[in-house]
């Protein structure tokens, strides 16, 4: 089924493409959600709580506005970030920006984050520092252009060709 | 319209992460439908993060969407209500407890003191039987003494009274004062006068033989000790106990003499 339809659908309230869609997309969002919060259980959780919420808004998404991916991809930062940022998680990880996603690799180890981290370092093969922060920030952290231009201090338009420059080795890598 | 220079401006990735304005994604959006190379291109770049996204991802729990569907009520087939279940509500137990022990142990001091009530009433009346019989003996003690002391008196004079041809075993004995002209007769020795007789003591002048009665031995059965009081005006030479019918008789019946004794002068 082409995602369009299967996106009609389940603005229908068709369960049946919610599932579908479920089962395209989790494994991602929650992947999003937990290089932000850094914790397996909490990212699943919040994961949850995100497709509850895709589902009860499903009027809002429009295909003229964006990607499907991109309107639940935004939707699953604001809430992973809007938990990092409550008063319970401030205590445990003060640092949001700081720590980058490289750091999720480091953890992998640990048994807490059941991530498959041989496949995420293939993805990163060849990709430097500053794309694996670039990519971080624009896609998992919905930085804005501008934010991530201060973030990293290089001007706006830096930040468009550098994206460009570091989707197309991720993409490389991706095939590979 | 040049799709590569599209492609290389960097605006389809910043679509991807929505990063553009309204305006920009409507245009975009319409071109895609427009030039299948730039939708290919988009998917392209979605399908890379979707991949590293992906990776990052933790290990997924089983039926998480099961999770999602219960929780917004999607479940096609009939949902198993699960019974709440029951827990043990320790402090009301506790209370219940409490209250059947309290009960318990309430009426337990109930009946406690309702024996106890019983017991103290059997022990009052006791108490009161026990005083009468103190009374009743400090009584008897006071009537000994003062027969004591009467038969003790020295104007006394002790006549035994000897048992007869009826009754060979009886004996009495008869305590005269004559000074205050009165006898005790002591009966201890004779038996029970038969139902319808009675007991009647004599003075008696031997010569010639003139019998004086001096009364009945009243109540001879229930008389504890025996000991019969009499006036006796008389100079009395003997005394003598016969039996007679109830009522007593004017002058002695000789045949039931029991026992007879002199005095001495």
């Amino acid at each position: 089924m082409q995602l369009e339809t299967l996106v009609i659908q389940f603005q229908k309230k068709d369960p049946l493409a919610f599932e579908k869609l479920y089962n395209m997309y989790s494994e991602n969002i929650c992947g999003v959600i937990n290089t932000i919060v850094k914790n397996s259980d909490l990212s699943q959780e919040i994961c949850q709580d995100v497709f509850v919420k895709i589902w009860n808004n499903s009027d809002k998404y429009n295909s003229s506005k964006g990607r499907f991916f991109t309107w639940i991809l935004n939707i699953a930062r604001n809430a992973a970030i809007d938990e990092v940022r409550s008063k319970s998680y401030k205590n445990t990880k003060k640092n949001l920006s700081a720590d980058y996603f490289v750091g999720i690799l480091e953890d992998s180890n640990s048994l807490e984050n059941k991530i498959d981290a041989i496949g995420i370092k293939k993805f990163l093969v060849h990709l430097k520092d500053k794309c694996v922060q670039i990519i971080e920030l624009l896609y998992f952290k919905g930085y804005t252009q501008k934010e991530a231009s201060e973030e990293l201090d290089i001007p706006i338009g830096t930040v468009k060709t550098r994206n460009r420059s570091c989707i197309s080795q991720l993409r490389k890598n991706v095939l590979n | 319209m040049n799709t590569e220079e599209y492609i290389s401006s960097g605006k389809l990735e910043l679509y991807v992460a929505g990063l553009l304005s309204e305006k920009e994604n409507i245009q975009i959006h319409n071109d895609a439908k427009q030039y299948p190379e730039l939708n290919k291109e988009i998917e392209a770049i979605e399908a890379s993060i979707l991949a590293l996204s992906k990776a990052a991802s933790p290990t997924m729990a089983d039926g998480s969407f099961t999770n999602i569907k219960n929780k917004l009520n999607l479940s096609a087939e009939t949902k198993v209500v699960r019974l709440p279940k029951q827990k043990a509500n320790w402090t009301a137990y506790t209370g219940w407890a409490a209250a059947v022990i309290i009960s318990a142990g309430l009426f337990w001091m109930y009946t406690q003191n309702k024996a106890l009530e019983s017991q103290i009433q059997i022990v009052s009346q006791e108490k009161i039987n026990l005083e009468s019989q103190i009374e009743n003996a400090s009584n008897s003690l006071v009537a000994s003494q003062s027969l004591l002391n009467t038969i003790r008196d020295k104007n006394i004079s002790v006549v035994a009274l000897g048992g007869q041809t009826v009754s060979p075993t009886s004996y009495a004995k008869a305590y005269w004062n004559k000074e205050e002209k009165k006898v005790h007769i002591d009966a201890k020795g004779l038996p029970e006068p038969p139902d319808g007789f009675v007991y009647q003591v004599w003075s008696l002048k031997l010569n010639p033989l003139t019998p004086t009665s001096l009364g009945l031995l009243k109540d001879f059965k229930v008389d504890e000790n025996k000991i019969f009081a009499f006036a006796n005006p008389n100079e009395s030479e003997a005394f003598g106990i016969t039996l007679e019918p109830a009522g007593g008789s004017k002058s002695p019946t000789l045949e039931q003499l029991y026992t007879l004794g002199v005095a001495s002068t």
